[in-house]
């Protein structure tokens, strides 16, 4: 069942780098970071590569393969032709590190910028009464196991180093929306998620939701939502109309 | 994730100082972190991987906390006594009451902070069934609820803006006479030292069970906090017991040994051979018979009337189920890929599976293709846990060395001879806060910090470099040595042990301690995994030394030490715990240490039907 397999790894670090091939024998059942442990162990015991479940679970191993955003762990290698070359580099979105190995920080920073959940007024303290169906749909978005691919592949920021000081990410849209969304939150985000995390900025193209291993709509149920409540706080028809209303006073007759 | 200023800034390496350094930044880690952070100490979380990467993020079932949420029957007293008989009596008493007391509230502060678990009709934190646990107890969100712990710790961390130094290793403690001084390791992006000033060290590093072939654990389980303690002169307790978790998939081959929950089963999954029996009826032990359905009907009314029916087979405590799996498999009525069957598709709708249990959903159709809605899983046990660890102070998680505390998989007592699940998260949280408290109470007590010198740096540094040094044709490849290990582990100090081959295992770890000095990594120090993997291998090495020791010393079988040639528990053991420590020549040395004794009302709860 065994055949040998070539990857063609980018090697390098923030000064440039190239691509070396490096041929490894791979068996049945094997996933791409399978392979790239093999090319570690064999050929190159320095060859920098983050991973940690290797199950799906924690989100380290993310890179492009054969120009793909996607979990090494999860990529099979029987879905690849057995005699083509896979070629492996590290995720565009971020600076390089080393080979496989990209600086993520911008993420850590954005974390930091999210105002933290904050209960209602009316149930301050745990535990909290809460109901399945209310709870569902933030945890969908709590799924999410922050291998930024969504980050590395979305457009905004992609090619466009210059969009990344007011621009959370869909990584960080799905937390406010999934705030937004967390059914004893009392703190409104809104203005905030527009006006200084470039909510506005998406365009709905749904790359970060293709990419997602996870499976989470990013798009339709956190993005979309969320723009429409924000929509709500900025132009709002009935706030609008009601704020024309007057109730009528002695003094209009 | 900091800015944080170092005090110096030299072509040797960067100097901070902090009242409190935690390292790891699982469960147990952050959870010390924000203890010791709201405590006033100025603290600082030191960690291998990416913030919110840690071990505790795979953990998938559930948190036990007798909350009584969907049981009103239960407390913390029936959560203690099924802890104890769980471990076979041989966990520290007070551990297993402080935990029981405390899980809730832990639970609680978790949704504090934005924790979403699952609900129960009327809206509360929902609980389910594992094994070994009276009523359904486990606090879970689906099968991952590591996730959600570990995420909601972190992003309290964040929230706290506590210092995080991502893929920091630490490879020596400093010690000013009998007290810590610090922790010395490098940073992997530069390959840079760095040393943390500090008085007080909380070990958060988790488990051991890379030295293993068939694993659960990631790359990070190399024993770190288990081998620096022993280092720094502190003792390790109960080693001889390590968990193989009865369900980790088998096929194919490079999934195998990855855990698959306890959930299915007490979500209604059965065990099955290869006849299509459910064998498990045929593995109650004595000790549990009592409290175990032994017909079919019995068994499965159980998930809907626990007051007249007793627990199902499937949920005996662990050590039980995985040595019934052994069982089958030896005996030949295992699966064509040598495990045995987990069935949960013919018991349950499609929906239920899907809802119940998504990653396991997911993590079969990506990786095995197997869809668990319509065919049973394969599964086999799989190195999981070490019940052995830091012997610490029960309620302030103390080592022996001032200074020095440990939270969470690395420290030893809590869980005897055998963990049940779902009482490890709890047990990260309830540790993890105490040895938080106390560090920080223990810095701010002291009228002169310890202080750290440049010989002891010196030294430490010469360590870690040494996998660079010019070893010519006796250079030794890491990986390779690593594998060597885990082969030698997997196949002597496994499941089912004896004498003779534990004898063997640490001949063969005695001969790689020898070739341990030539182990070199290739390449330079940036981000270089092959240097970490030299580095982490002596930690590998003097675990797995004292896991075959206190194993071979242990004569007897009880909870997660099964011996073949001493197959019966005995009631004298029953009274023993072995202490480990390192003698001067680095080698594991043996103790018998009598079981602290535990008060009389305490011990009336263990009778208690």
């Amino acid at each position: 069942m065994s055949y040998d397999l070539t990857l063609r790894i980018w090697r390098g670090d923030e000064d440039g780098g190239e691509f070396q091939d490096y041929t490894v024998e791979v068996d049945e059942g094997e996933v791409v970071l399978d392979a790239v442990h093999h090319v570690q162990a064999q050929h190159a015991g320095d060859l920098a590569v983050r991973w940690n479940c290797k199950a799906g679970k924690c989100g380290s191993c993310s890179a492009e393969i054969n120009g793909r955003p996607r979990l090494m762990c999860l990529a099979r290698l029987s879905t690849f032709p057995q005699d083509e070359p896979i070629t492996i580099t590290p995720m565009r979105g971020f600076p390089v590190m080393k080979d496989l190995v990209t600086d993520v920080s911008y993420n850590y920073e954005k974390a930091r910028q999210v105002p933290a959940f904050s209960p209602k007024a009316e149930q301050p303290q745990a535990p909290f009464v809460m109901q399945q169906v209310d709870v569902e749909r933030s945890q969908e978005f709590r799924k999410c196991i922050e291998c930024f691919l969504c980050q590395d592949t979305c457009h905004v920021i992609r090619d466009h180093e210059e969009n990344k000081a007011e621009f959370a990410g869909p990584r960080f849209f799905l937390r406010y929306a999934e705030l937004s969304m967390h059914p004893n939150d009392g703190l409104d985000r809104r203005k905030l998620v527009q006006e200084e995390r470039g909510l506005g900025l998406c365009n709905i193209t749904k790359c970060c939701t293709e990419v997602c291993p996870e499976g989470i709509h990013i798009t339709d149920n956190a993005i979309i939502p969320m723009k429409e409540r924000v929509a709500d706080v900025k132009y709002d028809p009935l706030t609008w109309l009601g704020s024309k209303i007057r109730r009528r006073t002695p003094a209009d007759s | 994730m900091t800015d944080a200023t170092p005090s110096t800034n030299t072509a040797e390496g960067q100097k901070f100082s902090y009242d409190v350094v935690v390292l790891g930044a699982g469960g147990s880690g952050l959870r010390a972190a924000i203890a010791a952070h709201e405590s006033g100490a100025k603290t600082a979380i030191v960690c291998k991987s990416l913030l919110g990467k840690a071990h505790t993020v795979m953990a998938e079932g559930g948190l036990a906390a007798a909350m009584g949420n969907v049981w009103k029957e239960d407390n913390w007293k029936v959560h203690f006594r099924d802890t104890m008989r769980g471990g076979k009596l041989l966990n520290h008493w007070r551990m297993a009451q402080l935990h029981a007391q405390e899980a809730p509230d832990r639970v609680y502060e978790l949704e504090q902070w934005g924790a979403l678990f699952d609900r129960t009709k009327d809206g509360l934190i929902s609980q389910r069934d594992f094994g070994g646990h009276r009523y359904a107890r486990l606090a879970h969100v689906g099968d991952r609820t590591g996730l959600e712990m570990i995420r909601t710790l972190q992003q309290r961390v964040v929230e706290l803006g506590i210092d995080v130094f991502m893929e920091t290793t630490i490879t020596s403690l400093l010690k000013d006479g009998d007290r810590i001084s610090g922790a010395f390791g490098y940073r992997r992006e530069t390959g840079g030292f760095v040393t943390f000033e500090a008085p007080a060290v909380v070990l958060a590093t988790g488990g051991i069970g890379k030295s293993w072939k068939v694993t659960s654990n990631s790359w990070e389980y190399t024993g770190d906090g288990h081998a620096l303690a022993l280092r720094a002169g502190a003792t390790l307790v109960n080693m001889e017991f390590v968990q193989f978790h009865p369900t980790g998939m088998v096929w194919p081959p490079s999934v195998r040994g990855i855990l698959v929950t306890e959930g299915v089963r007490g979500d209604g999954g059965v065990l099955k051979n290869s006849e299509g029996k459910r064998f498990m009826f045929d593995y109650i032990p004595e000790f549990f018979k009592a409290e175990t359905a032994d017909t079919i009907e019995e068994a499965d009314g159980w998930y809907e009337d626990k007051t007249n029916n007793r627990r199902p087979p499937e949920l005996l405590p662990r050590d039980e189920v995985a040595r019934a799996i052994n069982a089958e498999i030896k005996a030949g009525r295992g699966t064509p890929h040598g495990g045995i069957y987990l069935d949960i598709a013919s018991r349950r709708s499609p929906e239920y599976i899907r809802k119940r249990l998504p990653s396991m959903y997911h993590q079969f159709k990506e990786l095995a293709e197997v869809d668990i809605t319509a065919e049973p899983m394969e599964i086999g046990p799989t190195c999981h846990y070490v019940m052995g660890g830091v012997e610490v102070d029960p309620d302030s998680a103390a080592s022996l060395v001032p200074g020095l505390y440990a939270a969470g998989e690395v420290a030893g007592g809590m869980h005897g001879a055998n963990r049940l699940g779902g009482n490890s998260l709890g047990d990260l949280l309830v540790f993890g806060k105490r040895a938080g408290d106390y560090a920080a109470a223990y810095a701010s007590s002291l009228s002169n910090r310890p202080t750290i010198t440049d010989s002891d740096l010196a030294e430490a540094r010469n360590e870690a470099l040494r996998p660079f040094a010019d070893a010519g044709a006796a250079a030794e490849n890491p990986y390779a040595m690593q594998a060597e290990l885990q082969q030698i582990m997997n196949d002597t100090v496994a499941l089912i042990r004896t004498a003779s081959e534990m004898e063997t295992a640490l001949t063969s770890i005695e001969a790689l301690k020898e070739r341990l000095p030539n182990v070199r990594a290739g390449g330079d120090r940036h981000y270089n995994p092959g240097w970490h993997l030299a580095l982490d291998l002596r930690n590998m090495l003097t675990v797995s030394e004292a896991v075959a020791c206190a194993a071979l010393e242990r004569k007897e079988s009880r909870g997660g030490h099964t011996r073949d040639d001493y197959p019966a528990t005995d009631p004298e053991w029953g009274k023993v715990n072995i202490i480990v420590s390192l003698n001067e020549r680095g080698s594991v040395a043996l103790k018998h240490q009598p079981l602290p004794e535990m008060p009389a009302e305490l011990a009336e709860l263990l009778e208690a039907k």
